[in-house]
C-alpha cells in the first residue's frame, strides 16, 4: 500500500516502492488560489532534500516547491502545461508534478504522517 | 511549499523595524464594510496598514471574470478622500496647479481628471484623481482621492503648499466602493436611472437608494463603472443593495490587481514612485497643453526636457511568449544579453489568458514590436514590446 508524508511546507511525498510522487496538499492549493502555470524540473535532475524542486504561479504570487527527499527527477506532470488547474482541482492525484526515485529513504522518517499533518494544519 | 516570493498586495504591511528588520505588528484599520467582508468569507490580508479582502471565496480567477463578463464590487475605502476647498474655482484650480502637471483650472464642473502630485525633481509622490463639483453652490471645491499608503505623506505636502484662503479637508468619515464592469451600470441604474447619463471621467452628487452619494464613472479595471463615495455609516446600505442585484459579486484587491494589469494602469509604488516622471511613466497624456507650454508644476524643468527630447527611461508593456508569468524585480535585457530594464508588475493575465507585465526599459528598446528577454529564476523568457492595455478598455465615452 502506498504511504503519504508530508512536509511543514504543504508537500506531500506518495511512496510506491523507491519511488515518490511529490505535490502540493489541499491546503497549499487553498492557500495558492487559482494556480495559472507550473515550472517542472528536467527529467534526471538530482535534487536534495528541502532544494527548489518546481514553481508553482498562481494568479496573485509564485512560491517555490521544495523536494520533500534527496532523489532524482524520475517523471514530471506534462498535463500540467496545458491543465495548471488541476493542481486546484485535484492535487492528490491529477495535480501531481513530479516523481522522484529516492536516494535514502531514512529521510522519510523525517516527514508527517497523514494524522500529524492534519493535526499541523488545524495550528495554522 | 515556500512562503510566497513575490506578493504585492502584501509586501507594504507592515512597520518595519530598521534596527532589526523585523515586521512590527501594528493595529489594522478598518474600513466602514469590515464585517460584510468577512460574513461574505472573504481572505482578509493587511494591506497599506489596512485589514483588506484579498479575495471571496470565489477566488481571484473567478472574481477577475466575473468583473469582465458581468460586475465587481470593490470596497476601495481605504483610499484617501479629501476636499480642497477655495472662495472660487480658479483659486482653489490654481493652488493645485501648483502641485500637480495637470490643467485644473479648465476642468469642467461635474469633470474628474486624473493627476500626479510632483515632488521637486519631476518624481511621482503620488497619483490622484481629481474632480470638480458639479454644483455651481460648491464652486471653489475639488474632490481628491489618493492611494492609501502615500496619503497622510500627501495631505501633509499639499497643507505645507496652500495659500492662506484654501484648505484641504480630510473625509475620513467617507467610505469608497466601485462597481465595474458591462452589467455596472444598468445594476446601479436600478437605485438611480440618472447614472446611466453620465459620461466616463464625470462626476454627479445625488441620491442611490435613500442615500446621497458623489458618484463617478470611472475606475481601475479598464471597465465601465463607477466609483461611489457616501458617509462611512451608509456606504453599507449601497454596498448590500448591489450585492441584491443577482449580476454583482464582491471582489477582492488580489483580482483589483489582475483587471488594472491588463488596462496597463499603474500602481503606485510599484509602476510609478519618486524616481519615475510621469514622462517617463508614459502618463504625459495625462499633463494638457497649457501645462506642457506654462510649466508652473514641481520639477517643469525635467518634464518640460522629457517632452521635447524624449525620455531615458519609459513605461513599456511586455507580453512574455508562452505561459510563464515574469513577475516584479525581473530584469529586462537584449537578446544579446545588455540589461536595459526591469518588470514593475507582472503575472498572469486572465482576460488574455496569458502572462503580461510591465517595466521601464531604456528608450531605444521602447518601440512596441522590440524583442526582450525577461530574467526569471535565471532563466531567459522571450517577451516583445506590447501596446497597453493588453485587454481593451470599455469605457462609456
Amino acid at each position: 500500500m502506498a504511504e503519504t508524508r508530508y512536509t511543514r511546507d504543504h508537500e506531500y511525498i506518495r511512496i510506491e516502492g523507491d519511488t515518490g510522487t511529490v505535490g502540493i496538499t489541499d491546503y497549499a492549493q487553498g492557500q495558492l488560489g487559482d494556480v495559472v502555470f507550473v515550472e517542472l524540473p528536467t527529467l534526471g535532475k538530482a535534487v536534495a532534500k528541502g532544494a527548489e524542486a518546481a514553481v508553482v504561479e498562481s494568479v496573485k504570487a509564485a512560491s517555490e516547491i521544495y523536494a520533500p527527499v534527496s532523489g532524482e527527477v524520475v517523471a514530471v506532470n506534462g498535463d500540467l502545461e496545458a491543465a495548471p488547474n488541476a493542481v486546484n482541482e485535484d492535487p492528490a492525484g491529477k495535480g501531481w508534478f513530479l516523481k522522484l526515485k529516492l536516494t535514502d529513504a531514512a529521510e522519510l522518517e523525517g516527514l508527517m504522517s497523514e494524522a500529524e499533518y492534519q493535526n499541523y494544519v488545524k495550528t495554522l | 511549499m515556500a512562503a510566497e516570493i513575490a506578493d504585492a498586495e502584501t509586501a507594504d504591511a507592515g512597520a518595519v523595524d530598521a534596527s532589526s528588520g523585523a515586521v512590527a505588528p501594528r493595529p489594522l484599520r478598518r474600513t466602514p464594510l469590515h464585517a460584510r467582508h468577512v460574513a461574505l468569507g472573504a481572505r482578509m490580508v493587511p494591506f497599506a496598514g489596512y485589514d483588506m479582502p484579498v479575495q471571496y471565496p470565489s477566488g481571484i480567477l473567478g472574481e477577475h471574470n466575473w468583473t469582465r463578463d458581468k460586475a465587481g464590487l470593490f470596497d476601495v475605502s481605504h483610499m484617501g478622500q479629501a476636499f480642497l476647498i477655495g472662495p472660487d474655482h480658479e483659486t482653489t484650480a490654481r493652488a493645485l496647479e501648483a502641485l500637480v502637471p495637470a490643467d485644473i483650472l479648465n476642468l469642467a464642473p461635474g469633470r474628474q481628471r486624473y493627476s500626479q502630485l510632483l515632488n521637486e525633481e519631476g518624481g511621482i509622490l503620488d497619483d490622484l484623481m481629481v474632480t470638480r463639483s458639479a454644483d455651481p453652490d460648491e464652486d471653489g471645491a475639488l474632490l481628491l482621492i489618493v492611494n492609501a499608503a502615500c496619503k497622510e505623506a500627501d495631505y501633509a505636502h499639499i497643507e505645507q503648499r496652500l495659500p492662506e484662503n484654501v484648505k484641504l479637508i480630510r473625509a475620513g468619515h467617507r467610505g469608497l466602493i466601485a462597481v465595474q464592469g458591462p452589467a455596472a451600470a444598468e445594476a446601479l441604474a436600478a437605485l438611480n436611472p440618472e447614472v446611466a447619463e453620465m459620461s466616463f471621467m464625470s462626476a454627479r452628487s445625488l441620491k442611490l437608494g435613500g442615500v446621497q452619494a458623489n458618484l463617478s464613472r470611472s475606475g481601475y479595471t479598464g471597465e465601465d463603472g463607477y466609483e461611489i463615495s457616501a458617509a462611512a455609516a451608509k456606504i453599507g446600505e449601497i454596498w448590500d443593495t448591489l450585492l441584491l442585484d443577482a449580476r454583482v459579486r464582491p471582489v477582492g484587491l488580489g483580482a483589483r490587481d489582475s483587471l488594472r494589469l491588463e488596462a496597463g494602469l499603474c500602481l503606485y509604488g510599484h509602476d510609478i514612485d519618486k524616481t519615475t516622471s510621469p514622462v517617463e511613466a508614459a502618463l504625459a497624456w495625462s499633463i494638457q497643453k497649457r501645462r506642457r507650454e506654462e510649466g508652473g508644476f514641481p520639477g517643469a524643468g525635467r518634464i518640460q526636457r522629457e517632452l521635447r527630447e524624449g525620455p531615458q527611461f519609459l513605461r513599456v508593456g511586455l507580453l512574455p511568449e508562452g505561459r510563464a508569468p515574469a513577475r516584479e524585480g525581473a530584469e529586462i535585457a537584449t537578446p544579446d544579453g545588455e540589461v536595459v530594464g526591469k518588470v514593475t508588475s507582472g503575472g498572469f493575465g486572465p482576460t488574455l489568458n496569458g502572462p503580461c507585465a510591465m517595466g521601464y526599459v531604456a528608450s531605444a528598446h521602447s518601440a512596441p514590436g522590440a524583442r526582450l528577454d525577461l530574467l526569471v529564476r535565471g532563466n531567459r523568457l522571450p517577451a516583445v514590446v506590447a501596446p497597453m492595455p493588453f485587454v481593451p478598455n470599455r469605457y462609456k465615452r
